[in-house]
């Protein structure tokens, strides 16, 4: 289901588009080589500094506040970029308010860095995402030890120069672990992108779709795409397995260190400044935003949004826990490598871009539709509509091909609880295979298909592309209303539906860090 | 005596004799419950059980030992029947419930099993856990078996609790509860002590028998710690390459062992050279060994005539520390044990010898002492090539 629109999309590479394939290259496709390029690596970099630093600073050292901020630093990840992005133009842009008050204060003349910029991209992104890098590293950090650490002291080494030598080497596979997770997401990233008008190659897709009607430049362009994100995932992989080899060994916790006087408040600055823009200020922004228009927006058709998201990530959600379900039993009971390797290939989706997705989901189900339209034809000698194309299951489809990973691997860790000698111990105690799942599996599975039903609604209802790409006629939802709004410019009209994504994203993160406080 | 005789001819093919053959009439005269006769297994072309036979009577404790890899485990499943027998055929109480044709599932088989990891069920509590497999039970039955059990192991006070809150031991002990709970015809357990410490898995498996012998349960345990088969078993089976060596009581496996194989196996020991005198007497360096010869060594000296060659077993026990002996021999090593010491001396020819000395005979290395043998059979093997 993955493969075979990822197969698609690459084939197209082969087949000539014609014109607009010619009119892209010679105009745009620098720009968004060099677009992609730069906005990845600010990401990357931004990322990396700010999750690390924030790691560290929650791990390893002590000061004023740091057990909320060690929890409350992964908020931003509730509140989808796109959401972040607009409500930061709204509040900077020259007609934003700060820039308006300046004005006011010191003149016309202030000097105002251009937020709808690379910079301002970067700047939103970074603040969005950092908590990849942040959870991993923190993770790190905190199963490390003091052994190693205590070694590098006994050779001579101050604690500075352990972290840099010691600390931060041995918590280089997390960090490239939570480095590509951001760098995927900024890849496939398609709201915000879009909202700060930033021609990547996400909204170049979706521009050769539904402007120039090209649908074999869109998978050409996604093509392109999808060869990155896949180097992607390789680096990703490779530092997962490394992990376990990096692993810190015994030892108890390290003693943090205690940060006085200044560098205490520095520290306790740092952080406070991060979570506010992250997410502190845009929720507020939101809700003021929300509360001027609810009056007039919050009427019926709302509901109709709401409805649809609501419907959309809730059938979503079954249908990929239920086959994430199979997936897990098929590893199970067969545990040779082709299905081993079938089961990895379907979970692939999460690296695959939204929009490229889309493109590799619609060019077959295209076919499938003119087949059945012939068939049609032949067998009732009427010519039926379209079938497939532009319905809800297509674009089901496209979700669960996207999100199976994030259904599959809670309910996978779930099943390795349940020991073969489990169900070995159920039947010696004279119970069928149907009581045994029952009895023994079912309730030992159950917080796993909860968290994974959570997970895929939740993405689900912040997805972006896919819901705008594959649609059909007027079915919109909270994302979808979200995007028309921001593209007309009207954020505080965009704020209504943004408070319900944001509060749907906090609903894993209040179940993620529950889970590791335990 | 009918019935055993039959049973002795049968054995023999396989070159085996079972406790029912050359056991006492009372013991003959006890209801075979287990019977495995002449099973094999494979995982796909790997053979690890082939032609095995062994019988278990109704309220014994029976025991396979052997190195990790030679089978034991896969025996083990075939009889609880999450394997499928390629050859021979497990009769349980008379009825055939596995051969190739045959395949009686696990929950219809009466057969409880002990598992390595215990295998509790992380959502049940204690009580809930032992009440498992009494589904079919009325309530006010199903809860005061429950609570006869968990007192026969000691638990009445964590009967609320959850597996993961109890010790090790503790769990062990919960699995036991559980298997035993709906009167299981035969409880199999998988090297059930070998996720506890040292101290605990001692005192452990003393109470797991004073259990099972409680609940008069036929058992059989799958073990590669010899001091757990010794603590627990009635009878032991030793097994390597998918065959049983020996089936035999802990005594006769320790000082009449069949083979070279079961002979390094259980207990310490060293192979000395000797040479056959008659038929009841071996020359070896530190003297004239009188006893009964076994067979098999007879057999071949029959062969090439008085005089032969043979390997000789010398136990610990078998040489002991006199200081009025004008026999001589060097401490090249010493390992204190608490009540005795374990010395490994040299022979004036440079071979060496064990000999458990108690320990207030405290030597030092490189010293003389004197030393004796004092040994009341002989255990000795044809010399084979094989063997260095």
């Amino acid at each position: 289901m993955v493969l075979l629109p990822v197969a698609v999309v690459v084939s197209s590479f082969l087949t000539p588009a014609g014109d607009v394939w010619r009119h892209l290259v010679e105009t745009t496709l620098a720009d968004l080589v060099a677009n992609t390029f730069w906005l990845a690596l600010g990401v990357g970099l931004g990322t990396v500094v700010l999750g690390v630093s924030l790691a560290w600073l929650t791990a390893v050292c002590e000061f004023p506040g740091r057990r909320v901020f060690a929890w409350s630093l992964l908020l931003p990840l509730a509140i989808p970029a796109y959401v972040t992005g607009f409500v930061f133009i709204g509040l900077f842009d020259f007609t934003g308010p700060v820039q308006t008050q300046l004005r006011e204060w010191i003149g016309s003349g202030v000097w105002f860095p251009k937020v709808r910029g690379r910079l301002g991209v970067v700047l939103v992104m970074t603040l969005a995402l950092f908590p990849y890098v942040y959870l991993l590293a923190r993770n790190a950090f905190l199963t490390q030890g003091k052994r190693a650490l205590e070694a590098a002291q006994s050779l001579g080494l101050n604690r500075v120069q352990g972290f840099f030598r010691v600390a931060l080497p041995m918590a280089r596979p997390w960090i490239a672990g939570g480095l590509s997770l951001a760098l995927m997401e900024t890849l496939a990233d398609f709201g915000t992108v879009a909202v700060f008008n930033y021609d990547t190659f996400t909204t170049a897709i979706y521009k050769a779709w539904f402007a120039l009607f090209s649908l074999p430049a869109a998978a050409q362009l996604a093509s392109i795409l999808i060869l990155i994100a896949f180097a992607l995932l390789i680096a990703e992989q490779q530092s997962r397995s490394r992990m376990r080899y990096a692993e810190g060994r015994g030892g108890a916790r390290m003693d943090r260190i205690r940060l006085t006087g200044i560098r205490a408040w520095l520290a306790f600055a740092l952080c406070l400044g991060v979570l506010v823009l992250g997410f502190l200020l845009p929720v507020a922004q939101l809700l003021w935003w929300a509360l001027g228009v609810a009056a007039r927006d919050l009427d019926a058709r709302y509901f109709g949004f709401f409805w649809h998201s609501l419907l959309l990530s809730g059938i979503a959600a079954a249908v990929t826990v239920g086959l994430a379900l199979l997936l897990s039993y098929a590893e199970r009971h067969f545990p040779d490598p082709w299905t081993r390797f079938a089961v990895r290939a379907s979970t692939l989706g999460y690296a695959v871009p939204g929009a490229v997705l889309a493109v590799g989901i619609f060019i077959p189900i295209a076919w499938v539709d003119s087949w059945l339209v012939a068939a049609g034809e032949l067998l009732l000698g009427t010519k039926p509509g379209l079938v497939v194309q532009g319905t809800l299951l297509a674009m089901l489809v496209a979700y669960v091909a996207r999100f199976m990973a994030v259904g599959f691997n809670p309910i996978e860790s779930a099943m390795q609880r349940v020991t073969r000698s489990m169900d070995e111990a159920a039947r010696s105690l004279g119970l069928s295979l149907g009581h045994a799942l029952l009895r023994v599996h079912l309730p030992i599975l159950r917080g796993g298909l909860i968290t994974g039903a959570m997970l895929v609604f939740v993405d689900v209802m912040k997805e972006m592309p896919i819901t705008l790409m594959t649609r059909p006629f007027g079915w919109d939802t909270l994302a979808v209303r979200i995007f028309e709004m921001t593209s007309e410019g009207e954020w505080e009209r965009a704020a209504l539906p943004s408070i319900a994504v944001v509060m749907a994203g906090l609903v894993p993160l209040i179940l993620l860090t529950r889970h590791a406080e335990k | 005596m009918r019935v055993p005789r039959t049973y002795h001819r049968l054995m023999n093919a396989n070159d085996w004799a079972p406790p029912l053959a050359t056991g006492s009439t009372a013991r003959a005269a006890k209801e075979v419950l287990l019977d495995l006769r002449a099973i094999g297994h494979a995982y796909g072309s790997r053979v690890v059980v082939r032609g095995l036979s062994f019988s278990l009577a109704r309220g014994t404790i029976g025991c396979l030992l052997g190195p990790s890899g030679c089978g034991k485990t896969t025996v083990l499943r075939c009889i609880a029947g999450f394997e499928a027998v390629a050859e021979g055929e497990i009769r349980l109480g008379g009825q055939v419930v596995a051969s190739p044709g045959v395949h009686v599932p696990p929950e219809k088989r009466r057969i409880g099993m002990v598992f390595q990891d215990y295998a509790l069920f992380p959502h049940l509590t204690v009580a809930e856990n032992v009440a498992f497999g009494l589904h079919r039970m009325p309530r006010m039955e199903r809860n005061a078996r429950v609570s006869e059990l968990l007192g026969v192991v000691g638990l009445e006070l964590s009967a609320a609790t959850y597996p993961h809150q109890l010790s090790g031991g503790q769990q062990q002990r919960v699995a036991l509860a559980r298997a035993l709970a709906p009167r299981p015809d035969l409880l199999l357990m998988d090297e059930p002590f070998s996720n506890l410490d040292v101290d605990l898995r001692e005192r452990l498996s003393l109470e797991v028998r004073e259990i099972l012998k409680s609940q008069n349960a036929t058992a059989i345990l799958v073990t590669h710690d010899q001091h757990e088969a010794f603590a627990i078993a009635d009878e032991i089976g030793i097994m390597h390459g998918g065959e049983i060596q020996q089936w035999d009581t802990a005594y006769n496996l320790y000082h009449k062992p069949v083979n070279r194989f079961v002979a390094d196996f259980v207990g310490q020991g060293v192979f000395l050279d000797g040479k056959v005198l008659n038929s009841r007497q071996v020359r070896i360096e530190m003297g004239v060994l009188t006893g009964e010869i076994p067979r098999d060594c007879l057999a071949g000296c029959d062969a090439c005539g008085k005089g032969c060659s043979v390997e000789v077993l010398l136990r610990p026990d078998d040489v002991i520390h006199d200081d009025a002996s004008p026999m001589q021999a060097e401490v090249l090593h010493k390992a204190f044990r608490g009540a005795e010491i374990l010395y490994t001396l040299r022979l004036p020819s440079g071979e060496k010898v064990l000999s458990m000395v108690p320990s207030h005979h405290n030597h030092r290395i490189g010293e003389a002492i004197g030393i004796r043998l004092e040994a009341d059979h002989v255990v000795a093997f044809r010399r084979s090539e094989s063997q260095p």
